[in-house]
């Protein structure tokens, strides 16, 4: 393991992938390493200041908040400043958390971008996608990663979370879950949880059309990584991303055990089932597509999320 | 959101992109007097927001006016994979020597806007080998000479400047109204080489509504549309079980499991994130004004949720005459047991996994239809 060296570059644009782990944690010798600093974009609205709390509980190192025209003003002890360029000039952070409605999203994303933000969990659901796209764009250019949007972010059991996961569900592990729903995200790390496979990362690439960072580059991340022994992928009705994410698995040969859950097969063609990107056209996005590539890739699909672990069990022994 | 026809043609007229004369039409009246004007042959086509309506027989050709009000009864309240034709489009008739296909959509998996043309029009584009499928910036007026080459593939030899036209039209209106596709199929080209526009698919991107104030105004009045302004998601389906849950994929995959277990789902309905008092209330008020629901499946995830809370929204519903069909409800939670306690002596129930849920949600439904049919003996 860990000697597959580098991929193909299949479904992948830009072949540098920033590494999320290094900047969630940093190196065991970094004085801050596990506590790295955190901005919350939108912290002052009530969703944003309920996360703060609660991800702060769970361990996440918030240092500054950003609410536009509120700088100045403290929450929790936090300061508050106007922008993210205020904040920078105060405190050394590389990661945010935007909490901002959807409408308010890209000059949340400029912020934080353009001034230095590498890692950046975009929550907030309708998101026109014109705005994603340039989101892309600009992290492109700025050797940045953004999660999401319309996810419910990342969490790194038992070190911290970035997002509105309920921590309860989670375990310390060696399983990748990623997924693009936030409750069946939720619903299987339990499950997997109660069923022994603790969790290195679980991370929500969101339910939109167009995802930020996407499902191959969330596999390039962990495929060499000696800390994570499997990989759960939650998936859904809608595009063709699992099926990309067969194809690589099949062309570059991960190594590691993969299990996944698609949501949706009984779903009716050319409707919007809540997430915007959960619709199938033709045969375009279904369920049975995505199904059948998985089987091509010897990636076993959970009829049920209670059969996930089952599943994962089965893969590893064999 | 997926325009009708009419509006969509009426974008294009906006843009200069050439469409038949026509009009709406929601009577026979109105019918009668606009055929009258439009002279015969006509075009009658319905105006539903599904694919394959030749084949289902809502686009007709109408050649000569005995058999108009005929044909147009038949159409009008037609139901067409569910959906009811409320009004219809008059068109004159359009002869052509040509049919080509073309669209600009946004491309999922490539994270670009993208356009597809074939020579071959006039039939679904996923059954057509001979296409050109290229991304393209829509935004930076790079597209003139991709267009360019398409006219060439499209058979267009020196005259391709009308093409080229509409397609820059085309990309124009995708770009400023956000559209997540735009297409014409067919494509119409004339004995004069000019070209026509004969149908119009448009799909806005919903999320960018807030920028577009002018498209709202072809939003219909449905539950689905009120539900999301309450931050919920409703999809109304053909079954009798009401599938109510938070979060698109919990929904869904509870949707899956019931259909594994024989059950038919009357709706998806995703409250969102977090499940409070209000919210499920007020779910339970959108789910009681479908038609044909005999039992609510609710199914509520969220490690923090206070199940207490979820079961006295449900005990209000039903002292307020909101529901009345037995609700059977996995919640995962605290406060089970205080839930349990309350929901006691109501037609609800709560169970400690969906499947069980399913299992008696998909039983009682049954149990109902043979009461209904022995009554019917």
């Amino acid at each position: 393991m860990g000697n597959s060296g580098s991929s193909s570059s299949v479904g992948l644009e830009a072949k540098q992938i920033v590494d999320i782990f290094k900047i969630l944690q940093g190196n065991p010798s970094d004085n801050d390493y596990n506590r790295k600093p955190v901005i919350v974009q939108g912290m002052t609205g009530k969703f944003g200041s309920l996360h703060t709390r609660l991800m702060r509980e769970y361990g996440t190192n918030i240092v500054a908040g950003v609410t536009p025209g509120k700088g100045g003003q403290e929450f929790d002890g936090i300061p508050v400043y106007d922008s993210v360029k205020d904040a920078l000039k105060e405190h050394k952070a590389e990661i945010s958390v935007v909490f901002v409605p959807a409408q308010f999203f890209l000059n949340a994303a400029i912020d934080a971008l353009t001034n230095g933000i590498r890692l950046m969990v975009a929550i907030p659901e309708h998101v026109p996608v014109r705005d994603t796209l340039k989101c892309i764009k600009l992290a492109r250019e700025r050797s940045a990663v953004v999660v999401g949007p319309n996810t419910p972010g990342i969490i790194v059991p038992g070190v911290m979370k970035l997002g509105i996961m309920p921590a309860q569900p989670f375990s310390k592990g060696r399983t990748v879950v990623i997924s693009r729903s936030g409750t069946l995200m939720y619903e299987i790390s339990h499950r997997l949880t109660l069923a022994g496979f603790g969790q290195r990362l679980c991370l929500g690439i969101g339910g939109d059309p167009v995802n930020c960072l996407t499902l191959i580059e969330c596999f390039e991340l962990i495929r060499d990584r000696d800390d994570v022994d499997s990989v759960v992928v939650v998936g859904e009705i809608g595009g063709s991303a699992e099926e990309q994410l067969a194809e690589y698995i099949i062309s570059t040969e991960f190594k590691k055990p993969v299990v996944a859950y698609i949501a949706g097969r009984s779903a009716p063609k050319e409707k919007r089932m809540g997430h915007a990107g959960a619709i199938v056209y033709g045969t375009y996005g279904s369920a049975e597509s995505k199904v059948s590539m998985f089987a091509k890739a010897d990636v076993p699909v959970a009829k049920r999320p209670a059969e996930v672990p089952i599943l994962l069990e089965k893969k590893i022994r064999r | 959101m997926r325009l009708l026809e009419y509006q969509a043609k009426m974008l294009f007229k906006d843009y200069g992109i050439p469409v038949p004369r026509g009009y709406l039409v929601t009577s026979v009246e109105e019918a009668r007097q606009y055929a009258r004007e439009l002279g015969f042959p006509l075009v009658l086509k319905a105006q539903v927001r599904v694919g394959g309506r030749g084949k289902a027989g809502v686009v007709k050709v109408c050649r000569d006016p005995n058999s108009f009000e005929d044909v147009f009864k038949e159409m009008m309240g037609k139901s067409v994979q569910g959906e009811v034709v409320k009004s219809i489009l008059l068109e004159e008739f359009m002869p052509h020597s040509k049919e080509l296909y073309l669209s600009i959509f946004l491309d999922r998996s490539k994270r670009s806007y993208a356009i597809i043309a074939s020579p071959e029009g006039g039939v679904e584009i996923e059954s057509v080998s001979n296409k050109i499928v290229r991304t393209l910036e829509i935004d930076d007026g790079s597209a003139s000479n991709l267009l360019h080459d398409i006219a060439s593939y499209m058979g267009f030899n020196e005259d391709g400047s009308s093409f080229v036209d509409i397609a820059s039209r085309l990309i124009k209106l995708v770009d400023e109204k956000e559209a997540e596709l735009a297409e014409i199929n067919p494509m119409a080209v004339r004995d004069d080489g000019s070209i026509i526009a004969l149908d119009a698919k448009v799909i806005v991107d919903d999320n960018a509504l807030f920028r577009h104030e002018e498209l709202r105004v072809f939003e219909e009045h449905s539950i689905e549309v009120e539900a999301r302004r309450s931050g919920f998601s409703l999809v109304e389906l053909d079954g009798n079980i009401a599938v109510v849950g938070n979060g698109a994929g919990l929904v869904m995959s509870t949707m899956d499991m019931l259909s594994d277990a024989n059950g038919r789902a009357a709706c998806f309905l995703d409250v969102g994130g977090s499940a409070t008092l209000e919210n499920i209330y007020k779910a339970l008020t959108l789910v009681s004004r479908l038609n044909n629901v005999k039992a609510i499946l609710v199914n509520l995830y969220g490690g923090i949720v206070d199940t207490s809370i979820v079961a006295k929204a449900i005990v209000n519903a039903y002292n307020d005459n909101i529901i009345r069909v037995p609700v059977f409800a996995r919640i995962a939670g605290r406060n089970a047991d205080i839930a349990r306690d309350m929901l006691k002596g109501t037609k609800a129930a709560m169970f400690e996994s969906v499947e069980e849920a399913i299992d008696n949600a998909v039983r009682a439904v049954k149990d109902t239809n043979n009461d209904n049919s022995r009554i019917g003996e």
